[in-house]
């Protein structure tokens, strides 16, 4: 994921500094891994290099950095063509799930291979259940209901896969090591 | 543990189709469990032994302590009106009554009075967000309407149990979700226990923990092992 394109949508309704940018950011993308303060830094650092984000005031309260920033026009414009810019649906097949898969059959064989499957199931059944105590809670934001939506979709379309390739592991033992 | 109610060694065949060969199963008080697996498992037929339905050919239906399979079928049915609730894909409302109706039957056939029974079926009709539908037949609702009555139905009686059968497979993902939410939530709420089959993951995720069924047996190979966190 793009995390200098998200920063710039956080300064679309005006300046911020970056500890405000890192609370908006784990605030709107719940369940997302938190961002950094060095990475929030780094970026805008980068992003005020290219032109797309440009310093707007400095408030000092004690110590920390408070400097912030605005969205430029250029920025803008960087920022509505990530938004309008469809992404390639699965242009490669890249899944850790599915590379363990084939490689424990070449490396360790089939017992191998389904006893990973067999665990790996277990392990996304857990979350999934977590994820859904998570989305029913009483306290649920619409934020948290989405972002958890979102994982148990995918969750879910990996755990049929696994279903299915636990059923078809011999057959395709019998390709890897013909 | 001491299971609410509790399934073991048990056998069941349709003619010469066996389609339970030795399941064992335990569900405590207040404890949501999914029973899942694919097509033709067996997962309704040990959901309908459990619960007093149907006669099981070997093993013992322990509920509350008492082997319920020894039963007569006067007093299972009776166990089932008074303990359990029952709820199935497609709701089975009577349609030739009103919502509302259907939901005070089982508190009627119970001997409750007529006013007292319209006022409470009214209070579930309310907790499942279909008050407004009361006064109108099954046959103008919307499947997801029906479905939602039927659940107030299946809790009128706030059995100790409810069995559900694939109760959201013919809603979509929101309504399903909400229908759900409701169940899981009284069982919280009340500590009624929940039998929930289904073979969709995302569903089985509602449960505290999950069961799975492969020909007749449970599936050891990890999910039905797995214990909630
Ligand atoms: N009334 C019946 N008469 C004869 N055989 C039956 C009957 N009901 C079920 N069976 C058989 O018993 C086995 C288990 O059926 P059951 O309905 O319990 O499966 P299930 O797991 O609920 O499947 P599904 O997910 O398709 O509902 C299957 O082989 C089925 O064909
Ligand atoms: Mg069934």
């Amino acid at each position: 994921m793009s995390t200098s394109h998200v920063l710039l949508g956080l300064l679309a309704h005006g300046p911020r500094h970056g500890y405000d940018l890192k609370r908006a950011h784990d605030d709107r993308l719940p369940q997302a891994k938190p961002l950094a303060f060095g990475q929030v830094y780094a970026t805008l650092g980068r992003l005020e290099r290219d032109g797309l984000v440009e310093q707007s005031g400095q408030e000092r309260e004690g110590g920390p950095d408070r400097t912030s920033y605005a969205l430029t026009d250029t920025g803008r414009e960087r920022l509505d063509e990530w938004l309008a810019a469809v992404e390639p649906p699965a242009p490669y097949v890249t899944s850790t799930l599915f590379a363990k898969v084939v490689v424990g059959l070449l490396a360790a064989g089939v017992e191998a291979a389904s006893g990973y499957l067999v665990a790996q199931r277990a392990a996304h059944s857990t979350r999934l259940r977590e994820l859904t105590a998570i989305k029913t809670d009483a306290q649920a934001t619409v934020g948290d209901v989405i972002a958890a939506d979102y994982a148990i979709t995918h969750l879910d379309a990996d755990l049929r896969w696994m279903q299915t390739t636990l059923q078809r592991v011999s057959e395709l033992n019998r390709e890897v090591n013909p | 543990m001491t299971a609410l109610i509790s399934g073991t060694a048990l056998h069941h065949a349709y003619g010469p189709t066996p389609a339970l060969r030795g399941v064992d199963i335990e569900i405590g008080a207040g404890e949501v469990v999914a029973v899942t697996g694919p097509s033709g498992c067996g997962k309704s037929t040990l959901l309908h032994c459990l619960a007093g339905i149907l006669k099981v050919d070997a093993g013992e239906v322990r509920y509350r302590d008492q082997d319920i399979a020894l039963w007569s079928e006067a007093a299972r049915s009776r166990l089932r009106r008074t303990d359990f609730g029952m709820l199935f894909q497609f709701g089975q409302l009577v349609p030739e009554l009103t919502a509302g109706e259907n939901v005070a039957l089982p508190l009627l056939l119970g001997g409750a009075p007529r006013k007292q029974a319209r006022a409470t079926a009214a209070s579930w009709l309310e907790r499942f967000g279909v008050a407004e539908l009361a006064d109108k037949l099954p046959g103008t609702l919307s499947g997801g309407q029906q479905q939602r009555v039927a659940v107030a139905r299946a809790m009128v009686t706030e059995p100790q149990v409810l069995f559900a059968d694939e109760p959201t497979g013919a809603l979509d993902a929101l309504a399903g979700e909400r229908v759900l939410t409701a169940i899981v939530g009284v069982a919280r709420e009340r500590g009624m226990a929940v039998v929930l089959v289904t073979h969709d993951s995302q569903i089985a995720a509602y449960a505290d923990r999950e069961v799975a069924l492969r020909d007749g047996v449970v599936d050891a190979s990890g999910l039905g092992l797995r214990m909630s966190a």
